[in-house]
């Protein structure tokens, strides 16, 4: 059973790798083709390192992903405690049919109709810049939402009602129940959330696209907007060097976990 | 609680990342520079890469050499549809734009860009006669050219027969079944069509544009896909050995793959420009007049011709010798290729801007090329199997679930 | 001593605050639901029933009977992508919740890491292995086996589909299945339940709410996809959600491309309710057996 299992997880992880493992192997071609390796070469990395741009776009991705995440995860962690515990059986499925909604919507659907409402919300408040960094923010706060909620639900669904109500009994008051009880069986829910919500907000290109300012382009942004051309290694490169820094930082912890148990 | 502490930590990190990049972002964005936002194609503009020149920087510079603090936020787009939307909304501001042709026609009619100041563009004489005063900006009022370039066949010799490459009759030559590849936008698809039946691509008359889509639903069995930026990859990797592209990129692929040729189709072809322009919301107009007299010059022109391989309407460009050596490096006809010189009456067509009701017709007509049935018997047959056995599944438990309960 | 006595009434005052803390929970979420997705709703629903002078029609409506089909390829190819996703995450997230807790953490980075790479990249990669061309078919050939035609089928689509949805499958219900009560199935064990019925029994039935958020996950995105499906299906193969993006490009059709997404968006609604009722049955039925 368990080297079923374990040989299961490694056939996955392998297709998963694969692709990543192409991506690695174009960042080191010596010719501008992302579809045939023609050489060995360093050269995409020079590229990558020479343009700031790229940098500049990779640090504006970073923070709205981890902005976005952060509050994408406070607000659909409280909504589903509160969804959960709605006792109106239309108010709960309405909100939960609207929060849904984002989620079904193609990206450009969303994309477009959010810039009408900023455009518009925009106009009213005499705004100069209508779109800018923080409408960039609500929209993928608000893409965000439903993964978050839809993490964080089964979790509640799976927790023993009467685990808050215990630790009220033994003087917690609501708040605390929440914070000590509540929160920590349903943190693996919030986790697989915010994780979600990050990767998605990372990822994406078209709500991006239509909610930006002219001041505030991120990768997605940089990278489509090459598909008039072709898109170059330094892409790769920089992708090959975030999965190396994340693989070994993952590494690297883990290890210093592994010393931490010796220890003890 | 372990898992607690690594949120906490986790948390931690990132919101003194945040501290940290918001910190270098306000640092960055300090000083009194005038920001002029420019909004061009990705990959469109020699920027430093490869030991090229970087152009933005090269203004920042002649700017301060000027006595001026400017500071050039360039950002990209993928489409003249995309760049029209986003400006069309009047939620941003952009101080130069590049839009295509047919694009300026439209934007001019729906006055979205100013008149320029030629004054302030000297260098506007270094473009060659050809290129001016073309149909949409007749008396050369609102745009500068920036680059213009032909359409023509890419395909592979090693596959493809010489006698075959000619017309536009290649790209529906069922000896190459699947391995033909169609560009994936209206406009150019039909134009493909109409071409090979020797409409103009701009004609009104529904029925010409009907016949393109018949022509077009019988290439359907024979391409391999509709593609764009994908070209590159499929026909340097030999995935495909035809399709139909612009002159500059074929350069592009040819430096990687050299079994690849490229000709004129005899019917006549399209011939597209970008230029440079001005929407009404800029904010600082003789900058960015400025900027574009900038790129006039004929070392940057070269340096951005260079770079993205395509034609340049640059007098002085085309008469650069290091230019030519230089392109003539990747291809020894390179620059016939680019400024190709046509025989007399051979047809050459700009798209136009149609109306409202024309894209309309244009539109549905490509729905319904593309939604014509692929057969997908295989997909719907899985999906029955597979609902099927889940409602067995489900109706086999709820009876067994009901017997329980009887017995109870 | 003086706090003992105190716990009672405090107690008693709190649990009359509870349902407080709860209600306003939910209250900034659905403040920001109503602001940012209902509010640009009413701009589609507004696009969706007029003509492009602004005039009340319901021909946009009327017109999509053209895209019934492509409507129907949608949902089977979401259909599929949702069933393998679900195949394969399944034991995939049982596997990871089974390692040790170390590990755990390390793998679900494991599974994420691919798709914080960007997506156009990912399906460049895809692409470059997959193509007629490409390394497969390189290799393939090199072996002397002859040559695959993958890019461009319903395979492929499907197979994109699968590589970008996995995480979203795995996860949910990996977060129900770690902290499952082992107890409860040593107890299945002691029981002399054999080790596959005991799974099916008690672990499966516990992790119901996590597989129906998975399936939501998956499903209901993979339906209006189009990224995907243009690229690994060579343009040939039309999902629903390619026809709004196009129809969306042009200012001319907007109208269409709303009455589209919303006649969609109805359909999914549809779908999830029907997946609703059948989890809810089944999440009751399976805290019964």
């Amino acid at each position: 059973m368990k080297t079923l299992s374990r040989a299961f997880m490694i056939l996955v992880f392998g297709i998963l790798y694969i692709p990543m493992m192409v991506l690695v192997l174009f960042s080191f071609n010596s010719s501008k083709s992302t579809g045939n390796f023609t050489g060995f070469s360093f050269k995409w990395y020079a590229e990558l390192f020479r343009d700031s741009a790229t940098f500049i776009a990779l640090r504006n991705t970073l923070i709205l992903a981890a902005c976005s995440a952060i509050l994408a995860t406070i607000i659909g962690t409280l909504a589903a405690v509160g969804i959960y515990k709605m006792k109106n059986k239309y108010l709960k499925a309405s909100i939960n049919t609207v929060t849904n909604i984002p989620m079904m919507n193609p990206d450009i659907v969303t994309g477009i109709s959010m810039m009408l409402l900023f455009v518009f919300v925009g106009g009213m408040l005499g705004l100069e810049d209508k779109l800018s960094f923080w409408t960039m923010l609500i929209a993928h706060t608000t893409f965000n939402l439903p993964y978050v909620i839809l993490s964080v639900m089964p979790k509640l669904r799976q927790m023993d009602v009467h685990l808050p109500e215990a630790a009220m009994d033994l003087g917690c008051t609501p708040l605390q129940a929440f914070f000590k009880v509540e929160l920590h069986t349903i943190l693996p829910g919030i986790i697989t959330g915010m994780m979600m919500a990050f990767t998605l907000s990372l990822d994406d290109f078209v709500i991006s696209f239509f909610t930006s300012g002219s001041d505030f382009q991120t990768l997605p942004l940089l990278i489509y907007s090459m598909t008039k051309k072709e898109v170059t290694p330094d892409m790769y490169a920089l992708s090959t060097i975030m999965m190396t820094a994340i693989l070994i930082l993952m590494l690297l912890t883990n290890i210093r976990s592994d010393k931490k148990k010796q220890v003890k | 609680m372990a898992l607690r502490k690594k949120l906490l930590g986790l948390c931690l990190i990132a919101v003194m990342l945040l501290a940290a990049m918001f910190s270098v972002s306000c640092s960055e964005g300090a000083g009194d520079a005038v920001v002029l936002n420019v909004y061009n194609w990705g990959e469109y503009i020699s920027d430093g890469s490869e030991g090229s020149l970087d152009v933005n920087a090269e203004f920042e510079e002649y700017c301060k050499s000027k006595g001026l603090n400017v500071k050039v936020n360039y950002t990209t787009f993928d489409s003249n549809e995309s760049m029209y939307n986003k400006l069309k909304s009047g939620a941003v501001s952009y101080d130069v734009i590049f839009p295509s042709d047919y694009m300026i026609a439209r934007m001019v009619k729906e006055d979205m860009l100013l008149p320029l100041n030629f004054d302030n563009i000297p260098n506007i004489v270094n473009v060659e006669e050809s290129f001016k005063n073309l149909y949409y900006d007749p008396d050369q009022t609102y745009s500068v050219p920036y680059f213009v370039g032909y359409v023509g066949i890419i395909y592979n010799t090693q596959y493809v027969d010489e006698e075959d490459a000619k017309g536009w009759d290649l790209l529906w030559n069922e000896k190459y079944k699947g391995k033909i590849l169609q560009f994936n936008n209206s406009r150019d698809a039909f134009g493909t069509a109409l071409f090979k039946e020797g409409n103009s691509v701009n004609n009104t008359d529904e029925t010409k544009w009907r016949s393109a889509l018949e022509l077009l639903k019988t290439q359907k069995k024979l391409v391999q896909g509709y593609v764009m930026d994908e070209i590159f990859n499929k026909m340097k990797n030999e995935s495909a050995y035809i399709a139909a592209y612009y002159a500059g990129d074929f350069l592009a692929m040819y430096e990687e793959n050299d079994n690849l040729a490229f000709y004129y189709p005899e019917e006549g072809t399209n011939v597209f420009g970008d230029a440079m322009c001005i929407p009404t919301c800029c904010k600082n107009k003789e900058l960015a007049e400025m900027y574009i007299n900038f790129m006039l010059e004929e070392e940057i022109g070269a340096a951005n011709s260079e770079m993205t391989y395509y034609a340049t309407p640059n007098k002085l460009v085309n008469q650069n010798a290091e230019y030519i050596e230089y392109m003539s490096s990747i291809h020894e006809d390179a620059m016939y290729i680019l400024s190709p010189e046509f025989d007399e009456g051979y047809v050459t067509e700009y798209y136009h801007n149609f109306d409202e009701d024309m894209l309309k017709l244009i539109n549905d007509l490509w729905e319904e090329l593309k939604i014509e049935s692929t057969s997908d018997v295989p997909v719907y047959i899985t999906c029955v199997v597979i609902a099927a056995a889940i409602a067995v599944f489900f109706t086999v438990r709820a009876i067994t679930q009901y017997k329980r309960r009887k017995y109870y | 001593m003086n706090k003992n006595i105190n716990v009672p009434p405090e107690a008693a005052k709190k649990k009359i605050r509870k349902p407080i803390f709860s209600e306003i929970a939910a209250v900034p979420h659905t403040v920001w639901s109503v602001l940012f997705i209902v509010l640009p709703l009413i701009f589609v629903c507004y696009y969706a029933f007029t003509d492009s002078e602004g005039a009340l029609t319901f021909d946009n409506i009327l017109a999509l009977s053209s895209h019934a089909h492509t409507f129907l390829t949608s949902i089977c190819y979401a259909f599929i992508a949702t069933v393998i996703c679900l195949v394969v995450g399944y034991p995939l997230a049982f596997s990871i919740s089974q390692a040790s807790a170390k590990r755990q953490g390390m793998l679900i980075m494991l599974l994420m890491i691919p798709m914080w790479m960007n997506l156009l990249i990912r399906t460049y990669s895809l692409m470059a292995i997959l193509d007629d061309g490409g390394l497969l078919n390189g290799l393939l050939k090199a072996w002397g086996l002859g040559e695959l035609n993958i890019i461009g089928t319903s395979g492929a689509v499907i197979f994109g589909m699968v590589y970008d949805f996995l995480p979203y499958m795995v996860l949910p219900i990996y977060s129900v299945m770690t902290k499952q009560d082992r107890k409860l199935i040593e107890a299945a064990y002691d029981l002399g339940c054999p080790r596959l019925s005991a799974h099916l029994k008690v672990t499966l039935p516990l992790s119901v709410p996590g597989i129906v958020s998975g399936i939501t996950m998956v499903f209901v995105p993979s339906i209006s996809t189009f990224y995907i499906s243009q690229k690994l299906g060579g343009g040939t193969r039309e999902l629903i959600g390619d026809t709004i993006e196009r129809q969306f490009q042009n200012r001319a059709t907007y109208n269409v491309g709303a009455a589209i997404s919303l006649v969609m968006m109805i359909l999914i609604l549809i779908s999830v309710a029907i997946m609703n009722k059948f989890s809810d049955e089944d999440s009751e039925g399976g805290i019964i057996v």
